[in-house]
């Protein structure tokens, strides 16, 4: 009975010292540090706040950081690839066949489709990388960017396509039209070819 | 009775302000309690609370508050309404009747009643009934829960803690507020000894404070204050508003204003309770200062603006030591806090009542 009320004192006055230990260790400002600082989990030891105040202060991430997507369109070969590949199908790619070569990407892959459409809804977006493994030109990448606090939903829709709607409704013609005229020649050549037997 | 006409008027107009004051004073603490405890919490948890609105976020409460009052009033369309509508003005009453009877300084008192100890004790007994008006007129199971154990713990606490203050008053012989106050520092109009041995009357100071007066007073002091814990519902004991597993016990239901005066009870709670234990164990608006010789601090730290920085202070730091247990010890399973009130508290206060008779008879 006296050893419970005794125990139950001391007890209690280990953990009143240890809280007040907190109370009165430093609360100054978190210091900011990657994680690849050899302080950075010795400083989490009852060195005051753990607190990173976020907005004011960011915890800084590596530059390869595998947050939101982003796309380099000019390297882009729009082969579909990663919109096949995406588990959740967020990329969505509209694309037109060019009707000459259109240029070289930077690592010099030949260009012969044009993306009208290139989206990537973030919201849906799993960040499994998957596209940025299958792309060939290396044009789709994760980048360290990490805070998309957004508005409306409708604004983690990136497009990163910058063919205007024009530019590609006329690209749509010219292609119709080569079709158009590879059909006629096709044609042109197999009657020359019944008419030849 | 006060003579008819102008002196009549200005009376009551003296007391009218001295209720406001009162009610300004409840509800300026719970503004700062508030906070207070945001950030001592924090602190101990190495967070660092509040830190947007306002220089340290010393804003915060003020907006909270702001935000309550312009909330909806609801009351469920199964409660019971005029127990759910009266219960939160019951349980602030009934706390903020208590502070009419404080002292708060040599010869400041709002209401002189020479049973004042009697009065504030029996007026915070009347929340437990708010309490229960609350629960029941809620009609919810999680409120009667909180407030059936709260009624439970309420009544079950005031045996320790009234025994501890019987102990206290068959020492100093009163039960008016104003004069065990008075007993407690160098403006004490009979003999008081430290430790029942020493003439301290005219030394003052923190020897002179009821806790010293008697040992086994000092044990009267921690029982009254853990019974102080489990009467203002504060943790270790907030088994009836118990978080985790009560929704928010006897105020589940209640929004905007009505959870505004809840909490502005349970606040005010705090300080009437503090202040009774500085009142009766810690040298009320005395100075702890003692004289020394012609060194005579006790004599320049007594006086009116001194007795309320005294008992502010005092009574703060009690507070705090509520926040520190809150943030430290967890919460009592319900046959642990029985327990410790009828097996340890009780005896023990029993025990001190009896050794301040045979105190007062042999060394008094």
């Amino acid at each position: 009975m006296l050893g419970g009320v005794l125990n139950g004192l001391t007890t209690a006055a280990k953990g009143l010292a240890l809280t007040i230990k907190h109370f009165f260790a430093s609360n100054k400002q978190r210091v900011v540090e990657s994680v690849k600082s050899d302080n950075y989990f010795e400083q989490q030891n009852g060195h005051g706040t753990n607190t990173i105040q976020y907005p004011s202060q960011q915890l800084p991430v590596p530059e390869v950081g595998r947050y939101q997507l982003d796309v380099e369109i000019d390297d882009c070969i729009v082969c579909d690839l990663c919109a096949k590949i995406c588990p959740v199908d967020c990329i969505t790619i509209d694309s037109i066949k060019a009707t000459e070569l259109i240029g070289l990407t930077s690592d010099g892959s030949p260009k012969r489709i044009h993306a009208a459409t290139f989206d990537i809804d973030m919201a849906k977006c799993m960040y499994c990388g998957l596209c940025t493994i299958v792309c060939p030109t290396e044009c789709i990448v994760m980048t360290n960017e990490y805070d998309v606090s957004v508005p409306s939903i409708d604004l983690l829709n990136y497009q990163f396509s910058d063919m205007s709607a024009e530019f590609a409704e006329e690209k749509r013609k010219a292609l119709a039209a080569q079709q158009a005229e590879k059909e006629a020649a096709k044609l042109a050549a197999m009657k020359k070819k019944e008419e030849g037997e | 009775m006060q003579p008819k006409g102008k002196l009549q008027l200005s009376f009551i107009i003296t007391y009218i302000i001295i209720a406001l004051v009162l009610f300004a004073f409840a509800g300026a603490f719970t503004l700062f309690g508030v906070y207070a405890e945001r950030k001592v919490s924090a602190f101990m948890q190495d967070r660092l609370g509040p830190t947007e609105v306002g220089k340290f976020g010393s804003l915060q409460t003020l907006a909270d508050m702001l935000k309550l009052i312009q909330k909806e009033f609801i009351t469920p369309a199964a409660a019971d309404k005029v127990l759910f509508i009266m219960a939160p003005c019951i349980i602030f009453v009934a706390v903020y009747l208590g502070f009419a009877a404080m002292p708060w300084g040599p010869g400041l008192v709002p209401v002189s009643l020479n049973i004042g100890l009697f009065y504030v004790f029996a007026i915070i007994s009347i929340e437990t009934l708010g309490i229960l008006m609350a629960g029941w007129g809620s009609n919810n199971k999680y409120s009667l829960l909180g407030a059936m154990r709260s009624v439970s713990q309420i009544i079950s606490y005031e045996i320790p803690a009234g025994f501890a203050i019987i102990a206290v008053v068959m020492i100093t012989q009163t039960l008016d507020l104003q004069q065990i106050a008075a007993q407690q520092g160098i403006l004490s109009t009979v003999t008081t000894k430290f430790l029942g041995y020493w003439d301290v009357s005219h030394i003052g100071g923190i020897l002179s404070w009821n806790i010293f007066r008697a040992p086994h007073l000092i044990i009267a002091f921690v029982i009254y204050f853990i019974a102080s814990l489990a009467e203002a519902n504060r943790a270790p004991f907030d088994i009836p508003e118990a978080e985790s597993e009560l929704v928010a016990g006897f105020h589940t239901e209640y929004t905007g204003m009505g959870f505004a005066f809840v909490f502005l009870a349970e606040y005010a709670m705090m300080f009437l309770v503090s202040m009774v234990a500085v009142m009766l164990f810690l040298g009320a608006w005395n100075t702890p200062f003692p004289n020394f010789g012609s060194f005579a601090l006790a004599n320049y730290t007594t006086g009116l603006a001194w007795g309320i920085v005294w008992v502010t202070s005092k009574t703060l730091l009690l507070v705090f030591a509520q926040m520190w247990i809150r943030w430290t010890l967890p919460r009592f399973r319900i046959d642990q806090l029985m327990n410790l009130c009828w097996k340890v508290l009780t005896p023990l206060a029993f025990a001190c009542m009896l050794i301040s008779g045979v105190w007062r008879l042999l060394l008094m």
